[in-house]
């Protein structure tokens, strides 16, 4: 299962087709519901990000706070999500998992404890919001130790000279923030000048898996479909939201909307 | 134990990271702000060096915001108590009503520096929202100002005056609904806009850039406290200054000047609001927007709700720079509840013509305490820093009545 998220770019790439990342909060809207949701759309994602709720997430649109709201309001802890990712792991075990959360949340937790746990219960990679670049080398050396991927991320905002820098210090994986937004907002650029950004930086490291996040909807999914990889978040997270709002079953939904999604970019 | 270094500005104490102590502070913000919080480093750094921006804003605190502010002494008072003289240094004689004049002003004068045309700022008790929107309507800036739902209708004078003077005030109705929801949106606000907007964070907070911009501006109170001190005893006298603790903003500006005494010679103590407490109850260092700081939280790590009557006071960190005033021991902490504030209000008003705002007559109420317990000599100086007619309301529900 080593460098399963390599893999996982690797079988995208042989169908000529981006990587679909799916992001969801844990516990939203329940424990067992949103586990039931990653199991249900784990056969159509390449990869499925796992958001740790805080209650002050400062780099969140209205959505993604509305799924961590619900599932901070049930309860969930980090203990939980261990839990939960080692339950995914034992039915998806070669699907990767990557968790996404604020750095308070590792910081009170410890940050040694906090990725033993991650190891032991199978994440395969992590994405801290707000521990930018250079102050994440210590966490991301750290992570790499224990074989976990530490995602750096790369806003509209980033300077080609941080940028290579960034890339230097990057595992598997790279995240670029497509428009300069929280999650979840429409897209503020034109594709073309979003697939520029992104050319920019694949020009520096053409070997690194580099996906596209921030306002990526059913309806921009395709446009972007160059890119190594797609996340899909706030979208879905409406979705959840709107599924409860109309007492619909929000696994249900949440696949159909995965496999739209899917079908789009293949 | 942190040690201070002398000399030096306590705000440029840090290392390359942002970080005070190796402990405090930081820049935990998202990659999209990593670009703006730099250019505005190096800018505020070039500005703060620039005599033709230093000559600005002087005249600015002169002629915009009434020049210096008063410092006298309590006689009613210090008689009343019977221990230490008692003396005010009322920063809410300013126009604007409090210390947040100087930090709204400054931020304005850099926003319109930076060439950029918009700016955002947060605001509890609707001090630093008034004087933002006053200051950017003078200088021909666009203000929007974040205010929590709650806040908004408990300091309804304050966003009235945003209004008038043309800013948008954002009503912020997630959480607790109070400033620390505010900021959080302010901050979401400034990622989502970081190419024209300038943002103004209202107190000694955030990431390690916001903070020092605003201990710097506020720093003006202890430079004009300083000399009126030496007016008054021809020398610094042994003294304890005394201010409120929400964020941390007046106090860095009330003790500024005063940080390389002995703390025999002149004492900091800090008043924060006995349920928003987090310096004086032994909180855990957590990091809440953008900084690593003394905050309230919950075993899991979420940041904890808070409550204070003082709409100012009722947030759950404070700042880094109180963080390493407390590690080093050059500052000490305590708190005072929303009834002994109340009281402090009653005593003070009865027997003098100043009129605290909430915030303030927590500090008011440590005074209280304090001064029979010391001599005549001793000096006690408590930074005044608010006016009270925006609460005039809760004064009203509380007590009864609100003194003319």
């Amino acid at each position: 299962m080593k460098n399963s998220i390599n893999n996982a770019f690797k079988i995208a790439k042989k169908e000529n087709r981006p990587a679909l990342i799916s992001y969801t909060v844990c516990g939203d809207n329940t424990k067992d519901k949103s586990l039931q949701i990653l199991n249900s759309i784990s056969k159509n994602l390449d990869i499925a990000e796992w958001g740790i709720p805080h209650n002050c997430p400062t780099a969140d649109g209205e959505d993604i706070q509305n799924s961590s709201y619900r599932a901070l309001q049930n309860g969930i802890r980090l203990n939980d999500i261990f839990k939960l990712v080692k339950r995914f792991k034992k039915t998806n075990p070669f699907k990767p998992l990557i968790l996404m959360g604020y750095y308070q949340m590792i910081f009170n937790y410890g940050e040694k404890k906090f990725i033993r746990k991650c190891k032991v219960s199978g994440v395969d990679g992590l994405i801290v919001v707000d521990l930018s670049f250079p102050d994440n080398k210590n966490f991301a050396k750290l992570c790499k130790k224990n074989s976990i991927c530490f995602v750096q991320l790369i806003a509209p905002t980033t300077t080609v000279k941080r940028m290579r820098e960034i890339i230097k210090n990057s595992h598997e994986m790279i995240y670029m923030i497509s428009t300069i937004s929280t999650t979840g907002s429409a897209l503020k650029y034109s594709i073309k000048k979003i697939i520029n950004n992104y050319n920019i930086i694949k020009r520096i490291k053409p070997s690194k898996n580099v996906v596209i996040g921030f306002g990526i909807t059913e309806k921009t999914i395709s446009n972007l479909r160059s890119a190594d990889g797609l996340v899909v978040g706030s979208a879905i997270c409406r979705e959840i939201t709107r599924s409860l709002k109309d007492r619909q079953n929000p696994v249900t939904n949440v696949s159909k909307l995965v496999k739209k999604l899917k079908n789009k970019i293949i | 134990m942190i040690k201070l270094k002398k000399k030096t500005p306590l705000i440029d104490q840090h290392d390359k990271f942002g970080f005070y102590g190796n402990k405090f502070g930081g820049n935990y913000c998202a990659e999209t702000m990593r670009k703006p919080i730099e250019d505005l480093s190096k800018l505020f750094e070039k500005l703060r060096k620039d005599r033709k921006f230093l000559k600005k804003r002087d005249h600015y605190f002169k002629n915009y915001l009434g020049g210096e502010t008063p410092f006298f002494k309590l006689e009613n008072l210090t008689k009343h108590l019977g221990g230490a003289q008692i003396w005010c240094k009322d920063v809410s004689a300013i126009n604007g009503d409090a210390h947040k004049a100087y930090h709204a002003t400054v931020n304005a004068l850099i926003c319109k520096e930076s060439g950029k045309r918009y700016i955002a700022g947060d605001t509890g008790a609707g001090m630093f929202g008034k004087n933002l929107a006053m200051a950017a309507k003078k200088m021909n800036l666009k203000c929007k100002i974040f205010m929590g739902t709650k806040d908004i209708s408990r300091q309804a004078p304050n966003v009235k005056f945003m209004r008038d003077a043309g800013a948008e005030v954002v009503p912020v109705d997630s959480g607790s609904k109070t400033l620390v929801d505010a900021v959080s949106e302010c901050m979401r606000h400034y990622v989502s806009n970081c190419d024209n907007t300038h943002l103004a964070v209202g107190s000694a907070i955030g990431c390690n850039i916001f903070l020092k911009i605003c201990a710097w501006s506020t720093s003006q109170i202890s430079r004009e406290l300083k000399k009126q001190l030496i007016k008054e005893f021809g020398e610094i006298p042994k003294l304890k200054l005394i201010n409120v603790i929400g964020g941390g903003s007046s106090a860095l500006g009330f003790w500024n000047e005063f940080i390389d005494y002995d703390k025999k010679h002149v004492e900091l103590i800090g008043v924060e609001a006995k349920y928003a407490a987090p310096l004086s109850t032994n909180a855990k260092v957590a990091i809440l927007h953008g900084a690593a700081q003394y905050c309230l939280t919950n075993k899991e790590g979420q940041i904890a709700e808070t409550h204070s009557l003082s709409a100012g006071l009722d947030y759950p960190g404070s700042s880094p720079l109180h963080g390493l005033l407390k590690d080093s021991g050059r500052a000490r902490y305590t708190n005072a509840s929303d009834k002994e504030a109340l009281a402090a209000f009653k005593l003070i008003t009865k027997l003098e013509d100043i009129r605290p705002s909430l915030e303030p007559a927590h500090a008011w109420s440590e005074c209280i305490r304090l001064a029979p317990k010391l001599k005549k000599s001793d000096v006690l100086v408590v930074n005044n820093c608010g006016k009270g007619y925006k609460d005039k309301k809760i004064y009203i529900e509380q007590l009864g009545y609100y003194p003319k």
